[in-house]
């Protein structure tokens, strides 16, 4: 499965990442490469194998549902980049295209 | 001053007990040793001085105040350093990426807070591959970490700084976390012991996650004892992650000198043989085989051929994990933004352009593609399914066996640039390591002495099943006695 230029950039949208011309085009080439390795596992025979999710087999472990103290609001705001009023602060996103 | 650098962790205690030095006075010598020669090998990010002494203060105190040898924890001033994706508060945690670069830690990993529970001093943070996506340290944006076998070379990665640290005496103990070989290659590559416990052994809170079904903390040391020391430290269950296994506290220095006779021990054969696997790797490994035959254990071999497949499961299931965790930096609540942005999408998508380096954004780029719609059964699917037949490989082999042996890494240290232009021949140096993370085994690396044509460190990768920690152990204690590897690298013996 060769990755198109066009996929790397879908890609690109998918992840979130604002790439230049040059990096999809570096990352198409490499990616190719890698996946060129990795497909060599389509050659082997699954059918009918359990995919492993997990390394241990553990069972769900609950806790008693009591009230703790968490993150005060002070730390978790030590490292916003953009803060007001006790808030994280980021470009409006409700009615950005709206007339009026 | 005096040289404390050639002290392991108990001689350490020991002296501060006796009254032959304080706690402080080993917390100097550390940070005389990182001021001489931290310059040339580059193993930390920052150093942590305040913390340090105030923590030898704390034990000092304990001293002076007439405490007896057993009030004393077991790590009691003893110089430590946390790779730099483990929270630690007073500290910067930058998983060595610019995106992260003046994130404040605001809680301690679980795994720091133990080591300090014990009593352990800590000197610093060390460098790494960025989000610890590499096998060299070359991926750090801070820089390179250098191997102080020889300058030229990589430390391997992704746990470089802690490996380096601890092989030119700047820490005793050091933590890293291993993924896919990321603690036990560059133990390899620095000659000094890295383990990864089973998965499950040791808290991962607090760490920056990387592939969550595969993280795993651990130790690097340059003894046995000392690596067995740091798992009674941080191994045990925590109710801040849910993977953490609830098993009885162990002693794992109980029995650790008890030999090996009546273990049984066996080659992975298939994996000695792979193409790439150097000569003096593969004769390194076979001479410590026989050495453990020659104590008394049963050696045998075995093959592991789903093994193979490891490397192709392992760079589907990584990055895919990986794409995930890293979508919460984003640059809303931490971590770099970009200037100006004209909206949230525009504020995600240059935020994480700008601060992620290149093979950060290879490994995120390969997860989103193999969990995008149309290709997650290929590959998710299916890398999932060889996982499961890999696991069953290794029951089967410790249905007959205690300990596998196979080399660490298939050849020494690597030139620093050998092989940054080629993603694919990196990836390859953690051909070994990997199916261990994928089975959710233990593993540690030792020194076996040094490649008959690099002259640098050779790694034996002891492979156990799961929670058989206390089992490989016990052979590597043996075979460190008779090997009797000096730890002490050319660069540190150069300083007199």
């Amino acid at each position: 499965m060769a990755l198109s230029e066009s996929e790397v950039r879908h890609v690109a949208m998918l992840a979130r990442l604002a790439l230049t011309d040059e990096q999809v085009e570096t990352l198409r080439v490499e990616l190719n490469s890698i996946l060129g390795h990795i497909d060599t596992i389509q050659q082997l025979d699954l059918e009918g194998v359990e995919p492993m999710t997990h390394a241990i087999p553990l069972v769900n472990q609950t806790r008693e549902d009591v009230r703790r103290p968490g993150l005060s609001r002070e730390d978790a705001l030590l490292n916003a980049p953009d803060a007001e009023d006790g808030a994280f602060k980021i470009p409006r996103i409700v009615g950005v295209s709206e007339e009026g | 001053m005096i040289d404390l650098s050639s002290f392991n962790a108990t001689e350490i205690r020991d002296g501060i007990i006796r009254g032959d030095f304080s706690a402080r006075e080993a917390a100097e010598s550390a940070f005389a040793r990182i001021e001489a020669i931290d310059g040339d090998v580059h193993a930390f990010n920052q150093v942590t001085p305040e913390l340090a002494f105030a923590a030898a203060e704390r034990v000092d105190d304990m001293v002076c105040s007439g405490a007896s040898p057993d009030e004393l924890p077991r790590l009691a001033g003893v110089p430590v350093a946390f790779k730099d994706n483990m929270n630690l508060i007073g500290t910067n945690t930058t998983c060595s990426s610019r995106i992260l670069e003046n994130y404040r830690s605001v809680y301690d990993c679980t795994a720091v807070h133990r080591m300090l529970e014990a009593g352990a001093v800590p000197v610093g943070k060390l460098n790494m591959d960025e989000f610890a996506f590499g096998s060299s340290t070359e991926n750090s944006a801070f820089g390179p970490t250098r191997n102080p076998w020889d300058l030229e070379r990589v430390p391997g990665g992704s746990s470089g700084g802690s490996a380096a640290a601890v092989s030119a005496g700047m820490a005793v103990i050091t933590l890293g976390s291993d993924t896919g070989g990321s603690i036990r290659q560059p133990g390899a590559l620095c000659g000094v012991v890295a383990m990864k416990p089973t998965y499950g052994r040791v808290s991962r809170y607090g760490i920056v996650a990387f592939a969550s079904s595969l993280d795993q903390i651990g130790p690097f040391t340059k003894t046995i004892e000392e690596t067995a020391l740091s798992l009674n430290a941080i191994c045990g269950a925590d109710p801040m992650d849910a993977t953490s296994v609830t098993r009885p506290a162990e002693d794992f220095t109980e029995g650790l000198r008890d030999g090996v006779k009546g273990l049984r021990v066996a080659l992975v054969t298939d994996m000695l043989e792979m193409e790439g696997c150097s000569t003096e790797v593969r004769e390194s490994v076979a001479a410590a085989a026989d050495a453990l035959r020659g104590l008394g254990a049963t050696v045998g071999e075995v093959t592991l051929p789903a093994a193979q497949h490891g490397l192709s499961a392992y760079y589907i299931i990584g990055p895919a994990e990986a794409s995930s965790n890293l979508a919460r930096f984003d640059g809303i609540r931490y971590g770099h933004r970009a200037a100006d942005a004209e909206n949230v999408l525009d504020l995600y998508m240059r935020s994480r352009a700008e601060g992620f380096g290149p093979e950060s954004i290879r490994r995120i780029m390969l997860g989103t593609y193999a969990l995008s719609a149309g290709y997650y059964d290929a590959y998710y699917g299916q890398a999932q399914k060889a996982r499961a037949v890999i696991a069953q490989d290794f029951a089967k082999a410790f249905a007959d066996y205690d300990v596998l042996l196979t080399p660490t890494s298939p050849t020494t240290a690597f030139k620093i640039g050998e092989k940054a232009s080629d993603p694919l021949s990196m990836y390859l140096s953690d051909i070994y390591t990997i199916p261990v993370n994928l089975a959710g085994n233990c593993a540690v690396s030792m020194p076996i002495g040094l490649g008959a044509e690099t002259k640098l460190p050779v790694g034996l990768q002891l492979i156990g099943d799961h929670f058989a920690e206390s089992k490989i152990l016990r052979a590597a204690a043996a075979l460190e006695e008779v090997i009797g590897f000096d730890t002490k690298p050319p660069t540190v013996k150069a300083l007199g």
